[in-house]
């Protein structure tokens, strides 16, 4: 995917109306009107989110239908859980050398290998 | 070193109502040991990573109102990234991250080390941004890895699990 996409994705969820109308889309398609409903916002409004969401690929509309339901498209959200278990793996990688630190300084701190520093010094 | 059976994982929470990273990881130390490999700008330098970088440590005062600052190098290019000790406690730290490539950008960072007994301690790490759009882009980039660089690694990394 394109960085410029991703970027996309980032600056439409960014906005809290527009999560909450993907929370929403998550749980079934809808039209624009009944996306409309709990926000006391003009249709227009909607629409102008929904073509956010539509140019940063989260959401389709049937271009048939005279409804027009608004899908969501989930594929994406799995991409960005994706990004997020990189971020995760990065992290426990990083713990991981932390963990073998931890383990040095242990066996270091045991009486047998104990020895006398001079303040602060640790060659 | 390599230990192929690892007792712990490190699990993340992007928080849906603030731009937060939240990681937890619990490991075999106590508080104060972990409180040292954080602070001890020798011990930090070893495990802050990535695999492949070497991190030099430019400056460093893990006190109160202290600062730090570090470079990890490989294949030439450098990443710096800094920030202030704003709070350094028996068991926890208050800091600030900047990467230096965004300057205008800083994360709040809070790492609490909870005893868990028996030698255990649970890092709770805590990391508050100014807007989604940059704790998002920050998750996306894997920032710490380098914009450009880490792709390929993580990728690999990815290909493992």
């Amino acid at each position: 995917m394109a960085d410029d996409q991703l970027s996309r994705i980032f600056s439409a969820l960014a906005d809290p109306t527009r999560r909450d109308m993907v929370a929403r889309l998550a749980a079934g398609d809808a039209t624009v009107g009944e996306l409309a409903e709990p926000y006391g916002v003009s249709l227009q409004a909607v629409s102008k989110h929904v073509k956010v969401l539509a140019d940063a690929g989260l959401v389709t509309q049937s271009k048939d239908a005279q409804r027009r339901p608004c899908h969501l498209e989930a594929e994406i959200f799995s991409l960005m859980t994706k990004w997020i278990e990189r971020y995760r793996e990065e992290a426990e990688q990083r713990y991981q050398r932390l963990d073998a630190v931890l383990a040095e300084m242990q066996a270091a701190e045991q009486p047998t290998s104990r020895r006398r520093r001079s303040q602060g010094a640790a060659s | 070193m390599s230990v192929t059976d690892r007792p712990y994982q490190a699990s993340i929470e992007a928080d849906p109502d603030l731009p937060i990273i939240r990681i937890t990881r619990d490991f075999d130390a106590t508080p104060a040991q972990l409180m040292r490999a954080h602070t001890d700008p020798e011990l930090f330098a070893r495990w802050v990573g990535p695999d492949g970088m070497e991190t030099k440590i430019l400056d460093w005062d893990a006190t109160t109102g202290g600062r730090w600052r570090y470079v990890a190098s490989r294949d030439g290019m450098d990443f710096g990234f800094h920030g202030s000790f704003h709070e350094v406690g028996d068991d926890f730290i208050v800091q600030t991250f900047t990467f230096d490539g965004q300057p205008d950008d800083v994360a709040l960072e809070t790492l609490r080390f909870e005893d868990l007994g028996d030698g255990r301690t649970r890092l709770h790490a805590q990391s508050l941004v100014d807007s989604f759009v940059g704790r998002d882009q920050w998750l996306a980039s894997g920032m710490q890895t380098g914009i450009d660089q880490g792709y390929a690694k993580l990728d690999a990394l990815v290909k493992e699990i």
